[in-house]
């Protein structure tokens, strides 16, 4: 039985780390400035917040955790509670119900902090923009400083925009 | 003739597939209502128009369906759930969204609607209010030594918002009070008006972990509506990629309830099957999920050689490491520990609220929508609906296994015999307005999909998950487990939140 347990991680099926995307580099940026980078550092915590998703990007997000993508190696971790987070990563396109929710989760997280928009919904409310229900994007109700796109984005994408922040914390750009 | 060809009698209307439609009198209403509640029908679905209330109702007897419509001109219609528990959050939202008032209600508390839309009945006569959000009554829980746990609506997981209120005596459950609707989106308002390509994409964004199932049940709503026969090789293909999705979902869930009783290593291994089943499916269908996969007369992409030995080769992997994880599951006794009896969900309650899917199907329900409402191309392959009778969180589990080996099956059954052909048709134009129902058995459960279309474009749109019959269920199945073991019961029923609020 031992055995069978082990038998999957026998050899590396864990991916190389993805390049860093400029796009989103240049993203965090604009969005951070030197010294909040300074205090980034190597780990981060980050709170997940659904705020009016399909639960698309929720099953993406969960899927960073399996041992293709293993995000811990990389001294990124989910969080319970927004009181012990550095990164909240929301998706969705903001219901007006979940409006509330996602400003005292934010209220809740301490400084500093960052936001991560995951999804096209995040980014603009995806087909649900105009709906008499949401909202629409993530910035319309906490700033945002990076968007990581796609319906939903791939855990690929998703570790890149992760990475992303981290490298902009290590290696500032000038 | 059926039960309820008796009440939809010479009244049909013409244009509505493949279910009858009958516009009836509030005296068969009632007689409806009163006959469903006895036990001859099942609730399938209720929803709501600007006058008119719809009930789906399945006969027991024969799985005969039909629909019947109230017309309520006055803004009123006498209540199903006066008579009939499971119809009551079906109604509270009817009340919400088009402001029709059910006769007889008792409780008359808001659903979906929160107090923060800034519109009241966005889907009936659109009153504008403030959207400084209502205070919510939960219902009272009375006795000593009680105290309140409040949950949500964000949870300490990566997973969707709702609010849960325990009543605890210790460390028992006394009552348990759910509270949804946080992600409501106005997908019904949204649809209307919508071509059906586009309206097909919302569909398929209704539930994400049931993309393609939703997909496949608003297309074959509009099929049955425009009399579109999908050619062969595309029915084959969405069957397959329902049975994927299906594996997909059992296989995450198999491990995350096993995590939930901190036998993590389980996880790790069905994380590791899910993702090869997911990129199987990119490398099959363009998308992990394979969103937008179905399209209406078809589906959206033909797959090739190289795909057909793709799927082989995962089916056997999976088909050989199942029963190893399955043996470890059954031969750990920690694990066994917490699965076993917990959760417990009674047969007659299942029964009353004619709950579907896996967590029907582990308290005696036998209602599988590919073998009870025979669709295409289910009726070519040979497989078999597990039933066990426990109802606890082991016996949801055990389903889910049984399921996957049923699916894999069907794969290789298409896999085997994948007809050639093309694999999409294009709608020819119908005139006047056309009305077409389905039901589609998705991993989770039956989902049903009514439309009515006029001139290409949605008139109007109802989706309904099988969540609606199953978050009531959970209620009553934590009923006296303790508080820890809740996440665990949770899990194992795995209620959609977004498919649900809608």
């Amino acid at each position: 039985m031992r055995r069978l347990l082990l038998e999957s991680f026998r050899g590396a099926i864990t991916e190389a780390p993805p390049p860093c995307d400029d796009a989103m580099i240049e993203e965090l940026a604009r969005n951070l400035d030197r010294r909040t980078r300074a205090k980034l550092g190597r780990s981060l915590a980050i709170r997940h917040v659904d705020a009016g998703s399909c639960n698309g990007c929720e099953l993406e997000i969960h899927a960073l955790g399996n041992a293709y993508y293993d995000l811990e190696r990389f001294g990124l971790r989910f969080v319970a509670s927004p009181r012990h987070a550095d990164v909240l990563l929301v998706t969705g396109p903001v219901t007006r119900n979940m409006r509330e929710a996602l400003e005292r989760t934010y209220a809740a997280t301490p400084d500093p902090k960052w936001v991560i928009a995951a999804g096209d919904c995040a980014a603009n409310g995806g087909l649900f923009a105009g709906s008499y229900a949401c909202i629409g994007a993530v910035s319309a109700v906490i700033p945002v400083d990076l968007h990581i796109p796609g319906c939903p984005p791939s855990p690929m994408h998703l570790l890149q925009g992760l990475i992303a922040l981290l490298s902009s914390a290590v290696e500032p750009k000038a | 003739m059926s039960v309820l060809e008796s009440l939809v009698g010479e009244t049909q209307l013409e244009f509505h597939r493949p279910w009858p439609r009958a516009i009836v009198g509030s005296a068969d209403w009632l007689r409806a209502i009163s006959d469903l509640s006895a036990g001859h029908y099942e609730l399938v679905a209720q929803w709501g128009e600007s006058a008119a209330v719809h009930l789906a109702l399945r006969s027991r007897s024969d799985n005969d369906l039909a629909i019947l419509t109230l017309e309520c001109p006055d803004g009123k219609f006498p209540s199903v759930a006066r008579l009939h528990p499971p119809a009551l959050r079906l109604e509270r939202t009817i009340r919400d969204l088009h402001g029709l008032e059910p006769d007889g209600l008792d409780d008359t508390r808001p659903w979906v609607d929160h107090g923060r839309w800034g519109v009241r009945h966005p889907l009936g006569a659109r009153q504008a209010t403030n959207d400084g959000g209502t205070l919510y009554n939960f219902l009272p829980a009375t006795g000593e030594s009680l105290h309140e746990i409040g949950v949500g609506p964000v949870h300490a997981g990566i997973i969707e918002p709702g609010f849960f209120l325990f009543r605890a005596n210790g460390e028992a459950v006394v009552r348990l009070e759910e509270r949804l609707g946080y992600v409501h989106r106005g997908i019904e308002q949204l649809m209307i008006g919508a071509s059906l390509d586009h309206a097909i994409r919302l569909a398929g964004r209704v539930s994400g972990d049931s993309t393609v199932a939703y997909a496949f049940a608003f297309a074959r709503a509009a099929e049955g509506a425009l009399d579109i026969k999908v050619p062969v090789r595309a029915a084959w293909l969405r069957a397959m990629m329902a049975e994927w999705e299906r594996i997909a979902n059992h296989l995450g869930d198999f491990g995350a309830i096993c995590n939930d009783a901190s036998f993590a290593i389980m996880q790790a291994q069905c994380a590791i099957l899910r993702e090869k089943v997911l990129r199987c499916c990119a490398a099959c269908f363009g998308h992990r999920m394979m969103r937008d996969g179905i399209t209406v007369g078809g589906v959206a992409a033909d797959i090739d050689s190289n795909a057909i030995s793709l799927c082989s080769r995962l089916v056997l992997e999976i088909a050989q490491r199942l029963p190893r994880l399955f043996e470890l599951y059954d031969k750990t006794a920690s694990l066994q520990d917490r699965t076993v009896g917990a959760g417990v969900l009674r047969c007659e309650l299942a029964a009353q609220y004619a709950c579907g899917g896996f967590v029907g199907r582990a308290s005696g329900r036998r209602f599988d929508a590919r073998k009870a409402h025979v669709f295409g191309p289910y009726d070519q392959f040979v497989f078999e609906v597990p039933v066990l009778n426990e109802g606890d969180v082991n016996a949801r589990v055990s389903i889910r296994i049984r399921e996957i080996e049923q699916s894999l099956s069907i794969i290789r059954q298409i896999l085997d015999r994948l007809p050639p052909g093309p694999v999409v048709i294009s709608s020819a134009k119908q005139d006047g307005s056309r009305e077409g129902a389905a039901l589609v058995e998705g991993f989770r459960g039956d989902i049903f999909a009514w439309m009515r279309i006029a001139a290409g474009k949605v008139e109007h749109c109802h989706l309904r998950d099988p969540s609606w019959f199953q978050w009531p269920l959970l209620e009553a199945a934590i009923e006296g487990n303790i508080v820890a073991d809740f996440p665990l019961c949770n899990k194992s029923f795995n209620c959609s939140y977004a498919g649900h609020d809608l």
